[in-house]
Parts: structure tokens; sequence; C-alpha cells
């Protein structure tokens, strides 16, 4: 009995330290952080748009698409599709973003999508595309824009993140931040 | 070289070269020596003990241990079902999250105490900020360090010498608490907010997206968390996707910290060992049959996502980048099947990508990682489950060569390798009967009335051979402490929380408590100096000879039920 009741005094103490001190320890450090550790997000004219690491839904051709996602990216929730390689559904899923995408890019021919276009990423509010998804949708948005394709293509270079340090990792680009520097061009 | 390679790469060469010091700091702190830390902590523990009224310098047998651990263990529990059951109206609750259910708070709780947090609510919708830091974060800390103080008894119970008392269960426990968890959380947490995780009180926000829609972003105290949850090995996530989510592993160069982050206090540990009891040898024998057994679930996954899907190449579209279905653009197919073998080899259970979408033969080492359990395994119970092994071979290998067997010096008889033998019996039975219960009653489509709402199939996210895979993986994931899923399984229900649950207890105590009950046993032997008759542990005959243990006992137990499940999804799909 001694020993359930000094348990429950040890629990009780160091409950302070380790589920109080200390996160308040990092949300004192988070106040230094872009945003005070609220989350980094992207203005124009003074207007929020977004979160810079959310996700967001792009369907309109004048736009990059973002990746189809689970979740619908409403970032109250998060969630992947959960479905397996063979399952029936999802191939049928799948076969129907590939029929959505080339109505909508007419010049594309099928061999030329990635797969990231078409299948969900895992938490439904990836804020990422790659540059080869990114590229293969600037006629649609040259001929909805009327504006030439080259400068597309150069914003593409410009909001490429490089891989870590060049040598590890991922090239990919913030659909959201090219989408705002589209709106930018003239 | 392709740079998603060159990334997985440095990522596995950078926590070796960081655990070998850090094996070594954790020695001293174990041993009583001077550590860096001691001006800071040690008025702070000595406070922590006055208001308790522990002693911490007196010694305990291993029974005192148990007792002392277990005890401490219960009262967790029924403090997490109380903030469970009431964070509705409790308060840090700006999203009003309402209160869980008997069953979801029962199956949370548990999952949390035994350091597996299997997760059947989501973080956004299902817990409050309240919840997340007193209720499941403080347990992220404890949980972590019950599992690293039972590894430091049986660490004291193997050095050179006859004992009966092995140390102070509340000195290990507190000191993994001061010393190791909470400065390195704190480097960790500190990194992750400059690089994007929030750390806020303020609840959702919403906004107008560029195109017009108007959606909600869930934020909180999420970086302190992120920390622990995969310093402590624990895997239990902030948000519901865990560190797939966008906040909670931002970018390619948190995924590398949050990675690294929860492989060190498994590969120091190793480490510490060898430094501990000056057997330096056996630690890096140990660490190799590790690394071997790693890397073999490792490229298999690795090679089979970025090589993508056959069905997915039958549509017509091309696959640069391997299986991007359920991942996430900035981490990549390499980075993201690392992960998923990383975090169940290690019981993390975090999930960067979706593994539920994994190819199936990814699935499949998922599944065996877990199933195996002791490649490395969770801060400190990873070297309780392969000290079993070593047992279990020793006694092989003694009756091979006809010989008394002996492991450190100590005789190894009957008593002991009967206990190795339920422990290694007990992981099997758990995950088998859970799965042929639960696939019984999907196969036959029964009503389950007050245990699932609808029929039995209505949980199950995908059909055929991946449905028996999901089935599988929710209770191997129990039974190995570890906490992924195979998501898409309806899981937040009477039948998944409490059977789920009762695994949970059952694989989490029994595999401290068997250990720590040998190595107990074993150091109250003589010590018999080491002769040319002596069975040596630390060569790489030994070392083969535990590898094959491992490899028998998880085949005989698992291949049947792999070979329903995912290998005949695998031949399916690649037919």
């Amino acid at each position: 009995m001694k020993t359930l009741f000094s348990a429950i005094r040890l629990t009780l103490v160091s409950m302070v330290l380790f589920a109080v001190i200390y996160p308040l320890l990092i949300t004192g450090i988070a106040q230094l952080a872009p945003n005070q550790g609220k989350g980094e997000t992207i203005e124009i004219n003074g207007k929020t748009v977004g979160y810079q690491k959310i996700g967001q839904s792009f369907t309109a051709d004048k736009y990059f698409w973002s990746r189809p996602s689970a979740a619908g990216y409403n970032a109250a929730s998060s969630a992947g599709s959960n479905k397996g390689a063979t399952n029936p559904d999802y191939l049928a899923t799948v076969q129907a973003r590939i029929d959505t995408f080339l109505v909508h890019n007419p010049k594309v021919v099928k061999s030329q999508i990635p797969s990231e276009m078409v299948t969900a990423s895992g938490s439904g509010l990836d804020p990422d595309i790659t540059p080869t998804s990114a590229r293969i949708q600037v006629k649609r948005i040259a001929d909805t824009r009327k504006i030439s394709e080259d400068k597309i293509l150069a914003l593409i270079d410009s909001h490429t993140q490089k891989p870590l340090l060049g040598l590890f990792g991922t090239e990919t680009i913030n659909v959201l931040e090219l989408n705002v520097g589209l709106d930018e061009l003239k | 070289m392709n740079t998603e390679i060159s990334g997985i790469i440095a990522l596995f060469v950078a926590t070796v070269l960081l655990a070998i010091p850090f094996g070594k700091y954790i020695a001293k702190v174990y041993a009583g020596e001077k550590t860096l830390l001691d001006p800071v902590f040690n008025p702070v523990e000595k406070l922590f003990y006055r208001i308790s009224g522990i002693d911490a310098t007196q010694e305990m047998n291993w029974k005192q241990h148990l007792t002392a651990m277990l005890g401490i263990n219960f009262i967790w529990f029924f403090l997490s079902m109380f903030i469970l059951m009431n964070q509705g109206w409790l308060p840090l609750n700006p999203d009003g999250n309402p209160s869980m259910s008997p069953d979801l708070a029962f199956n949370t709780a548990i999952s949390f105490i035994v350091n597996c947090n299997l997760q059947h609510y989501s973080g956004e919708t299902g817990a409050s900020y309240l919840t997340q830091l007193v209720g499941l974060m403080y347990l992220h800390f404890v949980s972590a360090a019950t599992g690293m103080a039972a590894c430091a008894i049986v660490f004291n119970a193997l050095r050179e010498r006859q004992a009966e008392k092995l140390g102070n269960f509340y000195n290990y426990f507190l000191k993994s608490c001061t010393r190791i968890l909470l400065p390195v959380s704190m480097v960790v947490a500190s990194l992750l907010v400059f690089n994007g995780s929030p750390m806020t009180f303020e609840g959702k926000d919403t906004i107008t997206t560029l195109q017009g829609d108007s959606v909600q972003v869930s934020r909180g105290p999420a970086a302190a968390f992120i920390a622990i949850k995969h310093l402590g090995t624990n895997g239990g996530g902030f948000f519901g996707v865990n560190s797939a989510h966008p906040f909670e592993n931002p970018s390619y160069f948190t995924n590398g910290i949050e990675m690294i982050t929860q492989m060190l206090i498994p590969f120091a540990f190793i480490f510490a060992l060898g430094y501990y009891l000056n057997r330096k040898r056996l630690a890096w024998t140990i660490f190799g049959v590790m690394t071997v057994g790693f890397l073999s679930l490792t490229i298999p996954t690795v090679i089979a996502e970025m090589n993508g899907s056959p069905a997915i190449a039958h549509l017509g579209v091309v696959q640069p980048n391997g299986s991007m279905e359920g991942k996430e653009a900035r981490f990549g197919t390499a980075a993201s099947g690392y992960w998923s073998i990383a975090t169940t080899v290690i019981s993390t259970g975090s999930v960067n990508s979706m593994h539920d979408s994994s190819m199936p033969l990814s699935g499949a080492m998922q599944l065996l990682a877990m199933m195996i359990n002791a490649f490395y395994g969770g801060c400190g119970v990873g070297i309780l489950n392969y000290f079993i092994f070593i047992v279990l071979a020793v006694f092989i290998s003694g009756l091979m060569v006809g010989r008394t067997p002996e492991f450190l010096g100590k005789k190894v008889e009957a008593r002991e390798v009967k206990i190795a033998a339920i422990i290694a019996i007990l992981h099997p039975f758990l995950i088998l009967v859970g799965a042929a219960l639960s696939s019984y009653l999907a196969a036959r489509d029964a009503p389950m009335g007050w245990w699932f709402n609808g029929n039995a199939t209505g949980w199950l996210n995908n059909p055929g051979y991946h449905g028996f895979s999901e089935m599988l993986y929710e209770y191997t994931s129990s039974a190995a402490n570890n906490g992924s899923g195979f998501e898409g399984l309806g899981d937040n229900n009477p039948f998944w929380n409490i059977t789920t649950g009762i695994v949970l207890l059952l694989s989490r105590y029994l595999p401290i408590i068997g250990p720590v009950a040998i190595a107990g046993l074993l150091a109250s032997k003589k010590y018999i100096p080491e002769s040319a008759g002596t069975l040596k542990t630390d060569t790489s005959t030994f070392a083969i000879m535990t590898f094959a243990v491992i490899a028998i006992i998880a085949a005989l137990s698992f291949f049947p039920a792999l070979a329903l499940g995912p290998l005949a999804e695998h031949f399916k799909l690649f037919k």
C-alpha cells in the first residue's frame, strides 16, 4: 500500500515536469520560430490564403493541381485512402482520375502522367508535387491563362525545392506557393 | 547515385555514429557515474523523492523491482482513463472534442501505458490538448522509461558477480526520464518548431484558400509531443495520420530528424550494454545480428516501393517515383519504405506513409518485423526480447555440444529456459489467436451485436487477402506493442478496442517480467569464470546460431499466416 501511495505522489510531481514545464518551455522557444509556432502562413495583400505546409485543393484549369486527397484537403482532419494495391474499387477510382486528367489536359498522353497525380497522398494534405507533375500541366495553364509556356516553366524552376544539400531526398514543389507565383505573373 | 537512396544510407550511418557515444553516456547514467546534467537534475530528483517518500538508494531484488514497476503502471492506467473519459468538460479543449467512450478510453489508456499507441481515435477530433499533454505525452515519457528501467535491471543482473540486489527501480526510472528522454526531447522539439511543426495552444483556424474554398486547419502543442513520441519509441501521433501529416513532419529534413530520433535509443542501448558490462564485442555481435535482420527486411521493401505497382502500370500511367498511393511527395518512396521497416522493427509504430497501401511484399516485411520484434526493438524492451532468444540459443547450443549451457558466467538451467520458452511462444499465440478469431467472424460475416455496429466484414476496408492482412496486422501490432496499423480497419468499436486491449496488456508485461525474472535468477547464481570449455557468446558462430533460432521460431510460427495474407496478394498482383 505504501508503494502505491508513493507511486501516486511520484506520478503527480513528475507530471509537473514532463507534462507542464517541458511543453511550456518548448512553447516559449516557439515564440522565436516563424509565426510563433502557430504554423507558417502565406498572405496576399495582408489576407491569409493558407498555411505553407498544408496542401490545398486546386481543381480550376488555371491553377496547378495538387495530388488527389482522401481527406478533401480539409485540415480539420487528415486521412489516406488506406486502399490496398489489388482492391478493384481502388483501381476504378484511379482509372476515373486518369480519365478526368486527360479531359482537362487534352495535349497530354496517358503514358506521360506520373502516378502521384492520380493516387492519394498519405495525409490527404500533401502540400507538394514533383517537378515532373508540374511540367505536364504547363500546356493546360498556358492555354487557359494565355501566357507563354516558357514563363511558366521558368516559374516551376524557380520554385523547385532541390534535394537536401543537393544530395539527399526528393525534388518537390509547394503547389500553393507555385500558384501564388502564377497569379503574380503578368 | 539516386538521391533518395543516398538519403536513407545517410540516415542509417548518422544514427549509428550518434548512438555509439550516446550508448556510452547511457551506461554511465545507469552505473551511477557522474554525468553532464547532474548539477541540474540531482536537486530535482531529490525533491521528487522527498515529496513521494521514496528512498532511491535502497537496492531491490528482482521481485521488488517488478512490484514497483507494476504498481506505478497501475496508477497511470487509472489516471489516463479518467482524463480520456472526461476530456469533454476538462480545460484546454479549444476544439470542443468530446469525451471518449469507455471502451475507446480503455484501449487508448492501455495502449499508451504499454508504449504501443494503437490510436483508435484521431488526434484532431478525438483528443483535447489536455489529453494530448497530460493524458498521453506524459505516458510517452514514463512508458519508455519503464522499458528502459527494466533493461537497466537486466544490465545490472548480468554483471560478473553473485547478487540478489539489483539497484533501485525508481532511480533507474527517473534517471531514464531526466537524463536521457527529457534533454534529447528538448533538442528535437526545438529543431521541429523551427522547421514548421506547430507548438501553440490555439485551436483550429478557419481560412479561405487561394481558390476560394473555406477549410479548417487543426493545430496544437505538437512539436513537444512529436519529439518524445519518437525518442521513446512510442509512435502515437498528435494528428490522425501521424508523421505523414505536414505539420507533424514538415520536410525531408524533419523526416531525417524524426527517423534518427526514433532509432537512437534502441541502437544506443546495445552499445550501452557493451560499455556497462565491459563486453564491447558482445554488443557489436548483437548489433551485427540485428542489422543483418533489419537490412534483409528493409532492402526488399525499398525495392518494392520504388518499383511501383503492376496494377497501376497496367492502367497506362508512369511511376517515375514508385508506388505513391498513401505516400507524401516530400519523402518519396525510398524514405517511406525505409521508415516503414524502421518503425516496425523498433516498436515505434509512427508512420510517414499509409502501410495499408504499401506493396504487399512490403506489408509482409512490416508484419515480419513485428512478428520477430527483436531487431533493435523498442526502448529497453528490444534488448529484453533479444535476451530471450539468446537464452534459447545458449540452451540449444549447449545441448548440441553436450555441455551445461552458460551465459556470461552463469549456468542457464531448466527454470530460465522454461520462462524463455513461454515468452517466445506467447507472442505468436496472441497474434494468431486474435487473427483467427477475427477472420472467423469476418468469414461468416457474423452479426456482432453490441461488439460492432453491423456484420463483421464491415470492419474491413479492402476485400480478399488484403482484408485478412488488415486483421493480422492489427493483432501483430498490438502484440509487438508497435502501434502502427493497416488503418483502413474499422477499429474504434468494442470488439477491436477490447480484444486488442487484452493482447496489449499480456504482450507488454509478461515479456518484461520474463527477462527480468531470468536475469534475477541468473544473478543469484555463482559466477563461473570463463574457461576453455565456455561457450563463447560474442563470436560469429553464436551470432549465426541466434539468428537461426530467431528465423526458425518466426518462420515456423508465422509463415502460414503470411502466406494467406500479403504473400498471396503479392502473387496475385505479380501473376
